[in-house]
């Protein structure tokens, strides 16, 4: 069976006044009907441009995309909006990060979740109508005949995030990107958000991509997991092996820093200390090597290339990974 | 933020439930103030009046009625008046609304149009159609108006619709950059992104998401367009340049009352001047409430989401 979608070596680059910044550098990565794949890594690594790239939704002027990205045997890199239109909604759709400003101000919900269904499904008004109060049900939204007729002011964050799933889910799109769908909820609606594209992701058995920054929320609700740093692909595996076995000390760092309910009180919250590097000019050897407790000269100097390990659908891209090197910027022991 | 109410508790209390949607919400709910409807009446009246002045009372606005007295301030007979000319002055007046309203109204929808409608496309779509629209903006709005329009109006004539056109077309510049401002602080936002990830196509994103979004200050700045085009409209008829005597228009009006304001014995008459001006007066402070109010009316700030 050929996956839903194919990306192959996907790079995107800004021209900026100070240069060319690479926000991407070349990603692959494939994902079947039905399952659910996660992009992890923190602000500036370039997981929004990626997920951007895939649907084509930059702008064209002073971005340059090469590689190929392949939604079901075709080529839609590059392709003319006219084109992607045709995908946009009906096979792709997206969940933005943040729901106060992804729903217009001045629409009522109604009118905002019945355009695409009247746009792509051709439906008239009474049955527009009738699919976006089964579709308010679907997400949980409580007296959905009531919210219909209101405008996104009169909503909460959570109500606002569901309704956003309900217009994107709208006219059964096949592959649906969540980009940090849960940025600026509270920890408990997270929890329900998540749940509910997951429940809806496994009903519809679409292909979900999942970005966040957050490896708790990825540890559960997807079967493959892509980190990345720096606009690379640090570390991929399957989410069991990546918990078990990681090798990128990047991805130890991002689990590190994920606050547990389980820590006591006052448990000081780990960082990872310093910042992503400048994409414009990025360092020559590994993009992490500057903030690496692991780091060694060999790091400043090349760059380590995405290698396979022993186990199956497990790769990495760094030279001495997690259990062969010791840390060597003075503090001791690990996670 | 309302918060949500829960299905199960919304009937202890109805009238709560009920009241926080409608009253927080809905912008039709707030109140907009007297003022505003004595104002918008006034616009409304003035309207009707130019609209039905044929089928109303008057009499001819140009007929020189040789029994009535000539020159004469407010009586019975004439309540504004008579002029030197043995005119009704209030009939004038109402005649001369038209003009007003006509080149008004009409030259701010011609601007809207060509001003407006390319603003939403180059400030939705940037690149080089935006760039070259802008630069011809700012060189039109370099542009002295008024001697542009002397030595147009000179060359073509000075019949209503042409006025009305060559007006529109110079107002257009000043349209395009407001228009064009407004539509760019919502282009970029995230639910016209949302929308194109839907699949909605640029016009529909132009219509549907951009539009309603700039409608107070479509609105609002074409009230405040009519003010200033009717204020041009009166310049030109007070330099003999709108439509031509004895056609009535306020500037016109004014043009000819201004040379028996200090007259000799007999032939001083202030009344020609004083009710034009304070037709004029009275239709702009209108105008220019009505837009302020509507402004701050439908103004939903970020503190509203």
């Amino acid at each position: 069976m050929s996956p839903l979608l194919d990306v192959t070596d996907l790079r995107v680059t800004f021209a900026t006044p100070r240069g060319d910044v690479k926000a991407v550098q070349g990603v692959s990565l494939s994902l079947e009907q039905g399952k659910t794949l996660g992009i992890v890594g923190e602000s500036g690594s370039g997981k929004t441009v990626l997920s951007r790239a895939i649907m084509g939704l930059l702008p064209l002027q002073g971005v340059t995309q090469t590689g190929s990205v392949i939604y079901e045997g075709d080529e839609i890199l590059n392709a003319p909006n006219a084109r992607l239109r045709r995908l946009w909604g009906t096979h792709i759709a997206m969940v933005f990060q943040d729901p106060m400003t992804s729903l217009n101000p001045v629409l009522r919900i109604g009118q905002q979740i019945t355009e695409p269904l009247k746009i792509h499904l051709k439906l008239d008004r009474a049955e527009a109508r009738e699919t976006a109060i089964s579709l308010l049900t679907q997400v949980g939204i409580p007296s959905p005949i009531e919210r219909y007729d209101a405008y996104p002011s009169q909503l909460s964050g959570g109500m606002r995030q569901r309704v956003m799933i309900a217009i994107a889910l709208a006219c059964a799109p096949r592959l649906l990107m969540a980009d940090e769908p849960t940025t600026g909820l509270d920890v408990t609606v997270q929890a329900q958000i998540l749940d509910l594209l997951a429940t809806l992701q496994r009903d519809r058995q679409m292909g979900m991509i999942l970005v966040t920054h957050d490896l708790g929320v990825v540890a559960t609700r997807t079967d493959e997991i892509i980190v990345m740093y720096a606009g690379n692909v640090v570390e991929r595996a399957p989410t069991d092996v990546l918990f078990s076995r990681m090798a990128m000390p990047y991805t130890e760092a991002l689990l590190r820093s994920t606050p547990r309910i389980a820590n006591p009180s006052h448990t000081r919250l780990l960082t990872i200390e310093g910042r992503p590097p400048d994409l414009s000019s990025p360092p020559p050897g590994c993009p992490f090597a500057p903030r690496c407790p692991y780091v060694q000269d060999k790091c400043r100097e090349a760059k380590p290339p995405l290698t396979p390990s022993a186990v199956p659908g497990h790769s990495y891209a760094c030279w001495f990974p997690l259990g062969s090197g010791t840390r060597t910027d003075g503090k001791v022991g690990v996670a | 933020m309302t918060d949500i109410i829960s299905p199960d508790i919304a009937p202890l209390m109805p009238g709560m439930a009920a009241s926080s949607i409608d009253a927080e919400g809905d912008p039709t709910q707030k109140k907009l103030g007297v003022f505003f409807w004595i104002c918008a009446s006034w616009i409304v009246f003035v309207i009707l009046l130019a609209i039905f002045a044929k089928v109303l009372p008057f009499p001819n606005p140009t007929f020189q009625n040789y029994s009535a007295p000539q020159n004469a301030g407010p009586a019975l007979g004439h309540l504004l008046g008579t002029d030197d000319l043995n005119r009704d002055i209030l009939s004038r007046l109402v005649y001369g609304a038209r003009v007003s309203l006509v080149v008004g109204f009409g030259g701010a929808a011609i601007g809207m149009i060509i001003g407006g409608i390319p603003a939403m496309i180059s400030a939705y779509r940037r690149g080089r159609t935006d760039t070259f629209l802008n630069t011809t903006s700012y060189v039109l709005l370099a542009f002295p108006v008024i001697v542009a329009l002397i030595v147009i109006i000179d060359f073509w004539g000075r019949s209503l619709p042409k006025i009305t056109l060559i007006i529109g077309l110079f107002s257009a510049p000043l349209i395009y950059r407001v228009i064009r401002a407004s539509t760019l602080s919502y282009a970029t936002r995230d639910f016209v992104l949302a929308a194109k990830a839907l699949g909605a196509s640029d016009r529909r994103i132009l219509a549907r998401e951009i539009l309603p979004n700039i409608m107070p200050t479509v609105v609002s700045f074409g009230l405040i367009a009519v003010a200033t085009i009717i204020v041009l409209e009166g310049t030109l008829a007070f330099l003999g340049l709108s439509v031509a005597p004895p056609t009535p228009s306020w500037g016109n009006m004014l043009d000819e009352g201004s040379t028996l304001l200090s007259g000799g014995a007999g032939q001083n008459n202030p009344w020609l001047v004083i009710f034009p001006a304070a037709a004029m007066f009275l239709l702009l402070i209108t105008l220019n409430v009505v837009a302020d109010k509507l402004r701050s009316h439908f103004d939903v700030t970020e503190i509203k989401l």
